[in-house]
């Protein structure tokens, strides 16, 4: 595993869980930018693809005292110890990789025999496998995007947070004579579709781009944490069952949110 | 017909009844080579797996025989490396189940993985850090090792054995089969370690999750433990399944319960083991994790504690017992159940290992997911248990399998028939078959 260099950039994300409505733009966005093949029939969501996907939460109680949260589920781009993301580390054959310097696990479609031991090891369930060819309805084709490749049967795949922005936005700063990109230059499809702004994306480690302060925000709170999976996704919520809801605790353990830093 | 292929001194079934049984299971054989073929041509959507089951029915197959497989390189190790001559008796038919199940395990990944024209990725472009990389090279590498101590009971067939280029080469091999004993033995421990290390390095996962000794999880050496313990049983077990169906003693009852006392012991040492793995990950692992052990036996219509007991106490302490004690394993009625009960054990665990570490949710808000399999993953799981019998019926009546079975099954020589007399019983197909005069040809193998 490569380490990570000084000035090496960590994308993530932070989702503001008091904000989403649940409306399922981010799943529509995504899908649309990363030409997401769907079948006629989705109803199983089983074997359903959706880079992101919404869960609807509640915390168990009757009315009046009932309350749900929505939470959108990306790939988390869990880092693990030094890159050891819990996929990364146990494909076989290098199909998915831990990039150091942008902190985002990718997929090589081409690459990936559809063995699915990395879908065995992610505890998110953010991998989906191509259980058929797509098809798309006549005449979607010349609508699909130019710049994310199309994938085959039999492979994996998963959130690339949107990783041809990210390349897009780097040759048009080479090409301008600079060297970094601005905060808005890069930014998810789901992201920018999120009418109600609840997601925010960017670097975590520029003290400059708004992730970095709210990921310190006294709300924040990462998936399974206690796991050791060092995600780049955080969560906000005001709500305390919202919170412990991100990890697994037992009875006697206290029932205050870790905060995800 | 074929009496000229049959070994010499030996009985066998007639030709039509060796026919039938091969048609009978052939056809099943077939039904899963057409199930397979919808795999590979419509994909895997004909199964039932889905995004949260992405393994299933036949990774579970694949671990199951190559933990049943464990018999012949375990019984190598015994017979070459530690001296337990005595095993030469059994050991030719623990190289072909080995074989069988080794090829069987080859198979099922071919049909299993999404695109498998690109298999050879895994070698290409290998991830180091992958328990699946080690376990791909490993299981090639031991499957050539099984091929290459195949080959010299293959060449035994008396026809093969005339041909003195072969007689040589079966001889010659036979004489260095120690290294690749040794050879088997050590891949062995590598890839039977490394299908254990398949779910405990799953730190996403907190059912399947070990703590590491340097880079390998418990599982790791508990895999290799149960292989070497419950191979060897399965390998019994298959022998007395051969001596049923064939109405004949085919190895003495000292060879078999010297096997039996091994596994035994290996056995209890196992499930001692065992038990205190699962007591630190019950009570240490998983906590950690904030999950207590009854998180992943309740909540769900299928995986019950009851697995737990099965496999620990059932399937582990009590054929223990009864194949180190020496009046539990010389019982008829004990024996079979003492081989049995760990065959069933280590597949479940197997199983559990596989299967039920998915079926766990791991996020607070996840659900159980359980599976059931389609016909086809079925008919496919079906296709190398086919095979598997096929081969057996095949080289038990071809090739001197069982040293012993010559002497424990003397044939009296009937009166010399005239030649027409013979050929018209032969014609007829009546009698069962009984090798030609031959020459006689010195014994290739030890």
């Amino acid at each position: 595993m490569k380490e990570a260099k000084e000035g090496f950039k960590k994308f993530g994300m932070v989702i503001d869980l008091d904000k989403c409505t649940g409306c399922g733009s981010c799943m529509v966005a995504c899908m649309a930018e990363n030409n997401v093949p769907f079948r006629e029939d989705e109803s199983d969501k089983l074997r359903s693809i959706t880079w992101i996907r919404v869960y609807k939460l509640d915390n168990g109680k009757p009315f009046p005292d009932y309350d749900e949260c929505y939470l959108p589920r990306p790939c988390q781009h869990c880092e693990g110890h030094g890159g050891h993301s819990p996929c990364v580390s146990v494909c076989p054959a290098t199909a998915t990789d831990y990039d150091m310097a942008t902190g985002i696990v990718s997929q090589i479609y081409t690459r990936c025999f559809g063995c699915r031991y990395c879908m065995a090891a992610c505890p998110y369930h953010a991998r989906y496998f191509n259980w058929w060819d797509p098809i798309w309805p006549t005449g979607m084709e010349k609508m699909l995007s130019p710049n994310v490749s199309v994938r085959m049967r039999g492979v994996v795949e998963k959130c690339s947070f949107c990783y041809h922005r990210y390349q897009r936005a780097r040759d048009q700063a080479y090409a301008e004579g600079r060297r970094e990109i601005e905060e808005d230059e890069y930014q998810t499809a789901c992201t920018q579709a999120c009418p109600a702004g609840a997601i925010t994306f960017g670097d975590l480690n520029n003290h400059n781009h708004a992730v970095y302060k709210l990921k310190k925000d006294p709300r924040a709170f990462r998936l399974l944490e206690r796991l050791g999976t060092n995600t780049k996704v955080y969560y906000l919520s005001s709500r305390a069952w919202v919170r412990q809801a991100g990890d697994n605790r037992l009875a006697d353990e206290t029932t205050a949110a870790k905060s995800g830093h | 017909m074929d009496s000229a292929l049959i070994p010499e001194g030996v009985k066998r079934a007639p030709i039509w009844q060796f026919l039938l049984a091969i048609a009978v299971v052939g056809a099943v054989l077939l039904w899963g080579v057409y199930a397979m073929l919808l795999c590979w041509i419509q994909g895997l959507n004909v199964t039932n797996m889905n995004d949260n089951y992405g393994f299933a029915l036949w990774i579970w197959a694949d671990l199951a025989v190559i933990a049943l497989g464990g018999g012949a390189f375990f019984s190598g190790f015994l017979k070459y490396i530690v001296g337990k001559d005595e095993l030469k008796n059994i050991i030719n038919y623990a190289v072909l189940i080995g074989f069988i199940c080794y090829s069987s395990a080859l198979l099922i990944l071919g049909i299993d993985v999404g695109q498998p024209l690109r298999g050879w990725f895994i070698f290409w472009h290998a991830n180091v850090h992958s328990m699946l990389t080690e376990v791909a090279f490993c299981l090639s590498c031991y499957f050539g090792v099984l091929t290459i101590e195949f080959i010299p009971l293959i060449l035994e067939n008396r026809q093969l054995d005339r041909v003195r280029f072969f007689h040589h080469l079966s001889h010659n091999m036979h004489g260095i089969m120690a290294i690749f004993a040794a050879t088997g033995a050590f891949l062995s421990f590598f890839h039977q370690g490394s299908l254990g290390g398949v779910a405990g390095v799953l730190f996403g996962r907190p059912f399947g999750f070990r703590e590491h000794v340097l880079v390998w999880p418990w599982t790791f050496f508990l895999f290799t433990w149960s292989a070497a313990a419950c191979g060897p049983c399965f390998t019994i077990l298959v022998t007395k399944i051969t001596e049923t169906i064939a109405r004949k003693k085919l190895v003495k009852d000292n060879v078999i319960y010297l096997l039996a006392k091994i596994s035994g012991w290996m056995l209890l040492t196992y499930i001692i083991a065992k038990t205190i793995d699962t007591w630190y990950w019950a009570t240490t692992t998983a906590p950690s994790m904030g999950f207590t052990l009854m998180d992943f036996y309740t909540g769900n219509s299928f995986y019950g504690i009851w697995i737990l007991i099965l496999e620990i106490v059932i399937c582990g302490y009590l054929p223990a017992l009864i194949l180190i004690s020496k009046k539990g394993r010389e019982h008829p009625v004990g024996l079979w159940v003492a081989v049995i009960l760990p065959v069933i054990g280590v597949s479940l665990n197997r199983w559990v290992m596989v299967l039920q570490v998915l079926a766990i949710p791991v996020m607070p808000f996840d659900h159980w997911a359980l599976y059931l399999p389609s016909w086809q993953e079925v008919a496919t799981t079906l296709l190398p248990v086919c095979y598997g019998i096929i081969l057996v019926l095949i080289c038990y009546r071809y090739l001197p399998i069982f040293p012993q079975e010559r002497e424990l099954n003397p044939i009296e020589e009937p009166p010399a028939p005239s030649e027409d007399v013979a050929g018209a019983a032969e014609d007829e197909g009546e009698e069962a078959e009984v090798e030609a005069p031959d020459q006689p040809m010195e014994p290739a193998q030890a």
